[in-house]
């Protein structure tokens, strides 16, 4: 009814965001990171682990043709994909723990999107300049200078997003064998295709999305404000001490001031293009930044630093005394995640030790589901599948139970029998076997199959059915 | 301003900000929501594309068949194609395949995993109509899972019947008949009934069943049956005379059946296959039936399980067409 309703807008358009170069403690923890975890994801496919010689070598692997997973001491297959699951559920856990403690340190430190629009922006700042330049560059007329500088700056995003997909394609084959046939030229289609569609992506969300994927795609970004309590650390302007903020001339007394001088350096640093002094916000990924900007404005004007501080809600409140502190850590909050933490933990790797090296599944026949032999016995037809997860070629000898007088036979090429069932090394092997027993037609009978490995004595049970009459 | 114009005047409804359609009912107006323009621009690019490809592909129907297309490029090609690949592939295993004796694929892993991957396929495409699907017959088509071999079960043997069939006209084929005693008169149906008796106990698992030449039809199997099927009822291979002491039963083994068998006499049929099929697929066929479950190892000649057992030397009295199953030398190859 009102006229303002046709200003209704649903979508917030994109504003240019050009973070201004900062520096101090956070800036710095933040390259020592950027570093560690661009040389841990660059350079860990390229890591050798000796398995023997019959399994792949490469310390992280994830073999989807083969249906492996490896990493250094550990290995997957396709049916313990729960360990799998448990491991995210541990993740998740951990981040929902850390913050509870820390607030959101995953997002402004370790979480791929910053990591890689950090770097994005700082390629975009060596080509084209601080915040203002950036800014002018952008927002000016088209000039060869600024044909150049964009097209250098898309050139370098399109390089770093081609190494960040070829890379992740080397988790999932052998490393050097591909690097090998990029070098001659012998790359197959497949790994184009996904090297294509990653340096897309990468280059898309890291040169273009960037903010936007922590504000409106990140689903954790919007739970991690669940895991917020009053006692967890956040990145706060503090409200007391710098309000009434204004403008400060030199030599001029603080008196009826607060310590803000609104230099708007927290905001022209922040990658997310929000104002923290506007209180904890979704879009705060908690990078720091503001808090060596805002330092290192306190510095020049000589008031204590810390105006911009990791602290809690609590500490916000009551000024930046200690004491509200004292029981940030043990709350009942982070008492819950650690321990539903450590039960997790004690179940995912109770899983990955207890795992057994020989696993077997017995697939009754369903047509026929029985024969009736001359001789008056009945026969049953099963397909074994064998598990050998050593890393050597095992024999293997296989028993019936359950049913009186039942003999197996193997069904196969060459020269084996239940006793020397072979099974090449970190394989499955599948045998055609027939049980047959001088038993008259009666109901199902369970049947339990027992593999036992001729060299360790490991054994695996699995239960079956043994039919003898038309049901 | 024309009353024309007047209603193509753009209304924008004040509530929701959104053009109307200029249509009204009874008060009522439609908000106009067009179709998303990325959506539209699709759709044109799509039916710019869908140009291109008639002029490329065979497409619009015409009188005698459709248009050609410049590509020379349809499904039928594109399939040729691909089944040329596939067989290039296969050509590498069937060249290996094909010199190798029956001993030399039982004995090489991949050779066998060949020939029962195309024996599995083939199997049911020819076989699994009259022999089932799992190969477990039917009445009147016999159970290839079992070992109840009516002319064989060694490779060997499952090859030769695949290449001729049985009573398939071929001049090697297997042939067998039974006499219908009843219908031909040779027995009078109680005499049949009596011989029925007879068959049924042989096959009997029952303990307590008495000695086989007590009973009553012991006389009339000697004297009608025993020449192919051997006194003791156990068969003859070379005859392809079923043993009749198993407890499988070709043609139902309820008194019913056997009397109809006896009575009117039976004679199932199987197409002779080497006018159908080539010869590795015969092959890979004889290795998969023998695979089954049933096969039988291969033997120097066939072995007559009729001769008599030293547990059963009173029953090599001579009797009616002995001589006529003796072994036929050892043409059998």
């Amino acid at each position: 009814m009102s006229d303002d309703s046709e200003d209704i807008q649903l979508f917030k358009k994109q504003e240019n965001i050009y973070p201004k170069r900062v520096s101090g403690l956070f800036r710095n923890l933040k390259w020592i990171v950027m570093g560690v975890t661009l040389a841990i994801y660059y350079l860990t496919p390229f890591v050798r682990w000796d398995r023997g010689e019959h399994v792949p070598n490469q310390a992280v692997l994830l073999d989807i043709v083969n249906g492996r997973a490896y990493w250094f001491w550990f290995e997957l297959w396709p049916q313990e994909v729960y360990i799998l699951t448990g491991i995210l559920v541990l993740a998740a856990i951990a981040l929902f723990f850390v913050t509870s403690l820390f607030g959101r340190v995953w997002c402004g430190y370790l979480c791929f999107q910053t990591v890689w629009t950090d770097l994005f922006v700082w390629v975009e700042r060596i080509i084209q300049g601080d915040r203002n330049k950036r800014k002018k560059l952008r927002e000016g007329p088209w000039t060869w200078k600024k044909i150049y500088k964009l097209a250098i700056t898309h050139f370098l995003w399109i390089v770093i997003s081609w190494f960040t997909a070829g890379s992740f394609v080397l988790y999932f084959t052998d490393a050097p064998t591909l690097v090998r046939s990029f070098i001659d030229l012998n790359v197959s289609t497949t790994v184009l295709g996904f090297i294509g569609g990653l340096t897309f992506s990468t280059y898309l969300m890291a040169g273009f999305a960037r903010e936007q994927v922590c504000t409106f795609m990140c689903p954790y970004a919007r739970f991690q404000s669940a895991m917020f309590d009053k006692d967890t650390l956040i990145i706060g302007y503090d409200v007391k001490r710098g309000e009434p903020r204004g403008k400060h001339k030199k030599g001029e007394s603080w008196d009826d001031k607060g310590h803000c001088i609104s230099c708007t350096a927290c905001a022209q640093v922040c990658p997310m293009g929000i104002d923290i002094r506007d209180g904890l916000q979704m879009d705060c990924i908690a990078c720091g930044l503001c808090i060596d900007a805002c330092d290192d404005i306190m510095d020049k004007v000589d008031l204590p630093r810390g105006l911009i501080r990791y602290d809690t809600e609590n500490g916000f409140e009551h000024g930046a005394n200690a004491e509200s502190k004292t029981n940030v850590i043990f709350r009942p909050r982070t008492a819950y995640y650690l321990a539903i933490l450590s039960v997790v933990c004690i179940i995912v790797f109770y899983a990955l030790f207890a795992r057994s090296m020989l696993e077997m599944t017995v697939l009754h026949d369903r047509n026929p589901i029985f024969v009736q032999l001359s001789g008056g016995d009945i026969r049953n037809g099963y397909e074994v599948k064998i598990l050998n997860k050593t890393h050597d070629h095992r024999e293997y000898t296989l028993g019936v139970d359950g049913v009186d007088g039942a003999e197996i036979s193997v069904n196969t090429a060459g020269n084996i029998n239940e006793n020397t069932l072979v099974v090449h090394a970190n394989s499955v092997g599948q045998y055609r076997i027939f049980v047959h027993a001088p038993i008259k037609p009666s109901q199902p009978h369970d049947i339990i199959f027992t593999i036992t490995d001729n060299e360790d004595g490991t054994a695996y049970e699995y239960k079956s059915v043994f039919i003898s009459k038309r049901p | 301003m024309t009353e024309q114009d007047n209603k193509h005047k753009i209304e924008v409804d004040k509530l929701s900000g959104v053009e109307t359609t200029g249509h009204e009912w009874d008060g009522l107006k439609e908000l106009n929501h067009p179709l998303p323009r990325w959506w539209l621009w699709i759709l044109y690019v799509s039916i710019i594309w869908s140009i291109g490809y008639w002029i490329v592909y065979p497409s619009w129907p015409i009188p005698g068949g459709a248009t050609k297309g410049t590509s020379g490029e349809t499904q039928f090609t594109a399939l040729k194609r691909s089944q040329n690949e596939i067989f290039l592939r296969q050509q590498v295993y069937l060249n290996k395949f094909e010199g190798a004796s029956f001993e030399a694929i039982m004995n090489d892993p991949e050779l066998y995993a060949f020939a029962m991957a195309g024996g599995r396929a083939m199997f049911k495409d020819n076989c699994a109509t009259c022999h089932g699907t799992g190969a477990s017959g039917g009445k009147g088509y016999p159970n290839l899972n079992d070992d109840d071999w009516l002319w064989g079960g060694s490779l060997e043997e499952i090859h030769a019947t695949l290449l001729h069939g049985i009573r398939s006209g071929d001049e090697d084929a297997h042939v067998s008949q039974m006499p219908a005693f009843g219908k031909e008169k040779l027995l009078t149906s109680i005499e049949v009934n009596t011989l029925t008796d007879y068959v049924l106990a042989m096959s009997s698992r029952d303990q307590e069943k008495p000695a086989m030449d007590t009973l009553a039809g012991h006389k009339l199997f000697q004297t009608n049956c025993a020449s192919c099927h051997a006194s003791n009822g156990q068969g003859d291979r070379e005859f392809g005379a079923p043993n009749l002491t198993d407890g499988i039963w070709l043609y139902g083994g309820e008194r019913g059946d056997v009397y109809e068998t006896i009575y009117n006499s039976r004679a199932g049929v199987m197409p002779a296959w080497k006018d159908r099929l080539d010869e590795n697929t015969l092959r890979q066929l004889a290795v998969y039936v023998h695979q089954l479950g049933g096969g039988e190892e291969t033997r120097e000649k066939p072995i007559l399980i009729a001769v008599p057992q030293e547990n059963d030397e009173k029953d090599t009295t001579p009797v009616d067409g002995e001589e006529e199953r003796k072994p036929q030398g050892t043409d059998n190859e």
